[in-house]
């Protein structure tokens, strides 16, 4: 299982877990069975091609997934996943 | 502590690029921005209808925050509530930030900012070349996580600090009232007809919304929020899911749009490709609201619209990376 850790805007989706599970061996499949678990969320990650969209950011134990292999960045049990906003909204 | 803190007072000329000048401080130079019409992007808006955009970027911390941070500083001043040794602390996406840091520096006062981890990295670095000292919050818990850490600081040692609290401070839609407002009244000798801004504090579009209002009951004030809590939009609030700014009055409005991020990113990239206009992601949301309203008029009409800042602040940021893949 991976530990995805959720911003507070996605919140709604995860019932208020800033942090919950996941399973999926790369980025797409974690993403995939997120939506599964909380249906709704993918789409707000992902534009309708299925890509990141531009303003959200997906880092891998603290790394940004545009410099690893994008959604097909492998991922393994242990591992943390965060979604966060590209930028911080709110002044 | 620098006795500037105290001695340092400010008036804002009424034209400090004609005739001779020299201000006394950079502080007298926030305001005054110009206004300019959008010829080219305008998909289909009547002819009668002009669009003004109010540059924003052209105050010398780059941003239309200069104007409410100078104010609070000024009112803090004059209440006694900021005085020589005192730090002043706030909570930031940015803008605001490089405002406090920039006047702060100017009349002597240190200044300390709570700001969200993903701000972007031009930001941190300019207040950071402005003295200020810089303390980051969780990036997971955006703008209102950077409100609660700044709080619980202030808390732990409540005389040290001055906070202006922008998003509750009336001292920020004063600013507005008293700059942003008659400015705009002035450079359309009153042929305003709506006036469009986006919603960080609100500060903007309440109080230049309250001015335009007083001289001209008619003026439609419309403000342009992101349509949905997870955005992209740098200094902008979706009010529904946010900590509500104390300043801020739905009631005042004559009508609020939501915005899709990537339609203000992509409206940000025509804005410079058609108009030569680099700005921030906030205008590309405004002028996506601007030409939903203009869009509506059968009458002659002159929508002003506020353009917070220039785009030269994000480069580092997703919006522009995004462009190098398309150039």
């Amino acid at each position: 299982m991976v530990q995805v850790r959720v911003p507070t805007p996605l919140r709604k989706f995860t019932g208020g877990a800033e942090a919950v599970q996941a399973e999926g061996t790369s980025v797409a499949s974690v993403v995939s069975n997120l939506d599964k678990q909380f249906p709704g969320i993918k789409d707000r990650i992902c534009d309708e091609q299925g890509q990141v969209r531009r303003f959200v950011n997906i880092f891998v134990n603290g790394e940004d997934i545009r410099f690893l292999q994008q959604l097909a960045t492998p991922v393994k049990a242990g591992d943390e996943l965060s979604i966060v906003p590209a930028i911080a909204g709110g002044r | 502590m620098s006795t500037a803190a105290t001695a340092v007072r400010w008036s804002v000329p009424a034209g400090p690029t004609s005739g001779p000048f020299v201000a006394h401080s950079i502080v007298e130079l926030i305001g005054n921005t110009p206004l300019v019409e959008i010829r080219a992007v305008r998909d289909g808006v009547p002819s009668g209808v002009r669009i003004l955009a109010k540059l924003e970027g052209f105050n010398p911390g780059g941003s239309v925050k200069d104007r409410p941070a100078r104010k609070m500083i000024e009112v803090g001043l004059a209440q006694g509530k900021l005085v020589p040794g005192k730090t002043i602390i706030d909570s930031t996406s940015g803008n605001t930030g490089i405002a406090l840091a920039m006047i702060g520096a100017a009349l002597g006062h240190p200044v300390e900012l709570v700001m969200p981890g993903n701000v972007s990295a031009e930001r941190k670095r300019i207040v950071a070349a402005f003295g200020a000292k810089v303390i980051f919050s969780d990036p997971l818990e955006g703008s209102d996580g950077a409100i609660r850490l700044c709080r619980k600081i202030i808390a732990e040692s409540p005389d040290r600090y001055f906070k202006p609290d922008q998003y509750n401070n009336e001292a920020n839609p004063l600013a507005h009232f008293e700059t942003t407002g008659p400015e705009i009244w002035e450079q359309t000798e009153g042929r305003v007809t709506h006036f469009v801004a986006s919603i960080g504090t609100s500060g903007t579009v309440m109080g230049t919304g309250r001015y335009l209002k007083q001289r001209n009951p008619a003026i439609q004030v419309i403000a342009a929020e992101p349509e949905d809590a997870f955005h992209g939009l740098e200094g902008l609030k979706h009010m529904a899911s946010s900590i509500v700014p104390g300043i801020y009055h739905e009631e005042e409005l004559d009508a609020k749009l939501g915005i899709a991020t990537d339609e203000a990113y992509d409206m940000v990239l025509r804005l410079a490709r058609e108009e030569g206009l680099l700005v921030g992601q906030s205008c590309g949301a405004t002028h996506v609201a601007a030409l939903h309203v203009a869009r509506t008029l059968t009458a002659p009409a002159t929508i002003v619209e506020i353009f917070p800042d220039f785009g030269d602040r994000y480069l580092s940021t997703t919006l522009f990376q995004s462009w190098m893949d398309t150039a």
